[in-house]
């Protein structure tokens, strides 16, 4: 996210380009030698810290003897039905909270009591329900990321500009219309800033789902690794997670821009 | 918003002030004249609100009056003095709590078919491109996308807009989102345009700009025009008759006729002719104190 603020002021589908990523990218090179230097000159032994080359080489091999792969492809799954199954709950319970005033004061506030429960305390639970499958780790994955969808939702549906309703109930538009033509696109930029967080949280809890039970996915390999101080590969598999979640958010990102681009600058917008 | 004062508290609240005994009687006797011929009717229309501290407010007391088709009438007053309430009755956006509006002869109950509405802002939608944002009333009336296509491009020629299609509102200046919110209130050929301070948030070079163009758009398509403002020389200027209204509770003080031929030039605002308009429809204003 940080990353991608500084492009915010220019004009939409403005690119990553070159020479405006340039000084990230050297900043982020920068570190890492002076990683390598550091566990070089202070003899930091291996099974504490590795040097970012032993990692990058860890990292070609678990790729290059596909043993990532399965892991990999396991997690991705589990994340990937986690937030569909997310947007859908969360975009369905978000509307009718935000549309139907009855349901905003019995439903929502269970949510919100629901919400102050640690969800990734639910995981041991969820493994005993759901088996030590891909199930489990998907349900975990959307109950995570659920909840900043369904409140982005119900923000952006409150937030909608009264005047413009006020307009459409003038040209006489029933409220399905209401909704499509108006309360719906108004909502866009809120579910989009939900759906980047989601994603990154759905990822956070295919990982927890693994971590308790499981004996695929990156997660499980993690464990798997630390069991044999296997630093180095614990690493190779943070990189490959840290690759995954950054994948996504930028899919999510290039759908938001697409479809929201008219709200950054909607501040110039006397409407 | 500082409280001006109101009349009711120097002697408790008018039930038939002089003013609009006479505007009754002026309606009256104009619908003897010409039987039928009204579009908008105004019938003792009164609003009451309900306070935050539960006491009624009478936003608008008791405004009768009568429109006719094609005439340009400005309803001007002080700020928060209700002409944005009885706007919103003539729409039908706000039901009055006593009388009625009528709309060729018939009480209006709700939003009519063939009102065209421009807000004080332009209210535009800014995921929609300009095309797109006039193009709405004919798609939440249904019609065939040619027909709508048809009647967007025709309106964003009539207000000066063409080449403008594909833009988006961020892009424009707020008098250019204003007369894209003109296109898209003459979209459906209303037979009535409201308009609720169309230009009050613009400068005064543009406004009298939109002022220009407006006499323009409201001689070409002939439309019946309700203008809410509280510029008294935008009133004189662009009127066939100015209603001044007094501050709360809002009644029609007097109806200004303004007999200057269209069309008007803006040197023309310089003139005798013209500032004794303004200088008459000023001291109405003035008269109880207000603005």
């Amino acid at each position: 996210m940080s990353t991608a603020d500084a492009t915010e002021l220019k004009p939409f589908r403005q690119p990553l380009t070159m020479p405006r990523s340039l000084p990230a990218v050297l900043t982020a090179g920068a570190l890492l030698v002076v990683w390598e230097a550091s566990v070089h000159l202070l003899s930091v032994p291996a099974y504490i810290l590795p040097t970012p080359s032993t990692v990058a080489m860890r990292v070609y091999q678990d790729l290059a003897s596909g043993l990532i792969i399965p892991h990999f492809w396991l997690t991705l799954v589990e994340v990937v039905v986690g937030f569909l199954i997310a947007v859908v709950v969360g975009v369905g319970l978000g509307t009718a909270v935000g549309l139907v005033p009855a349901l905003d004061r019995t439903i929502y506030p269970i949510l919100l009591a629901f919400q102050t429960v640690p969800k990734v305390a639910i995981a041991p639970l969820l493994i005993i329900w759901f088996g030590y499958g891909m199930h489990s780790k998907a349900i975990m994955a959307a109950l995570i990321a659920f909840f900043p969808i369904l409140v982005n939702v119900i923000a952006g549906l409150k937030t909608t500009d009264s005047r413009r309703v006020l307009l459409m109930k003038a040209l006489r538009a029933n409220p399905f219309q209401i909704y499509m033509k108006v309360r719906l696109p108004s909502m866009l930029p809120y579910l989009f800033a939900g759906l980047e967080v989601a994603i990154v949280f759905s990822l956070i809890g295919a990982i927890v789902g693994e971590f308790v039970g499981a004996s695929v996915g990156l997660g499980s390999l993690i464990i798997q690794r630390q069991a044999v101080v296997d630093v180095a590969g614990v690493f190779s598999v943070l990189t490959y997670l840290s690759l995954m979640g950054l994948a996504m958010s930028l899919m999510v990102k290039f759908v938001a821009d697409r479809l929201t681009f008219w709200s950054r600058s909607q501040d110039l917008v006397g409407a | 918003m500082t409280a001006p004062i109101r009349r009711e508290d120097l002697k408790g609240p008018p039930i038939h002030p002089r003013d609009n005994v006479v505007t009754l009687l002026e309606a009256k006797q104009n619908q003897a004249q010409a039987a039928g011929s009204e579009l908008i009717e105004f019938d003792r229309v009164a609003k009451v609100y309900r306070a935050a501290d539960g006491r009624p407010v009478r936003a608008v007391d008791s405004v009768s009056g009568t429109i006719g088709k094609g005439e340009f009438v400005s309803i001007l007053g002080p700020s928060g003095c209700g002409k944005s309430t009885l706007m919103m009755m003539l729409a039908g956006l706000l039901r009055p709590t006593e009388g009625e509006v009528r709309f060729k002869g018939r009480a209006v109950t709700g939003p009519q078919e063939g009102f065209g509405i421009v807000f004080q802002d332009a209210v535009l939608f800014p995921w929609r491109d300009v095309l797109a944002n006039v193009k709405l009333p004919s798609e939440v009336l249904g019609l065939s996308s040619a027909e709508q296509d048809r009647r967007a491009r025709h309106m964003i020629e009539l207000v000066g807009l063409s080449g403008f299609e594909t833009k988006y509102p961020h892009e424009l200046s707020g008098g250019m989102q204003q007369r894209v919110s003109i296109a898209r209130a003459l979209s459906l050929d209303p037979s009535l345009l409201v308009m609720d301070e169309p230009f009050g948030a613009l400068d005064a070079m543009t406004r009298e700009q939109m002022n220009l163009e407006l006499q323009r758009i409201s001689l070409e398509t002939g439309a019946t025009v309700v203008f809410v403002t509280h510029s008294i020389a935008e009133a004189a200027f662009l009127s066939d008759r100015v209603f001044v209204m007094s501050g709360r509770p809002s009644t029609v003080r007097e109806i200004v006729p303004v007999d200057i031929p269209r069309p008007r030039r803006i040197e023309q605002m310089n003139t005798d002719e013209f500032g004794r308009y303004v200088t008459h429809l000023r001291g109405l204003l003035d008269a109880k104190g207000e603005m």
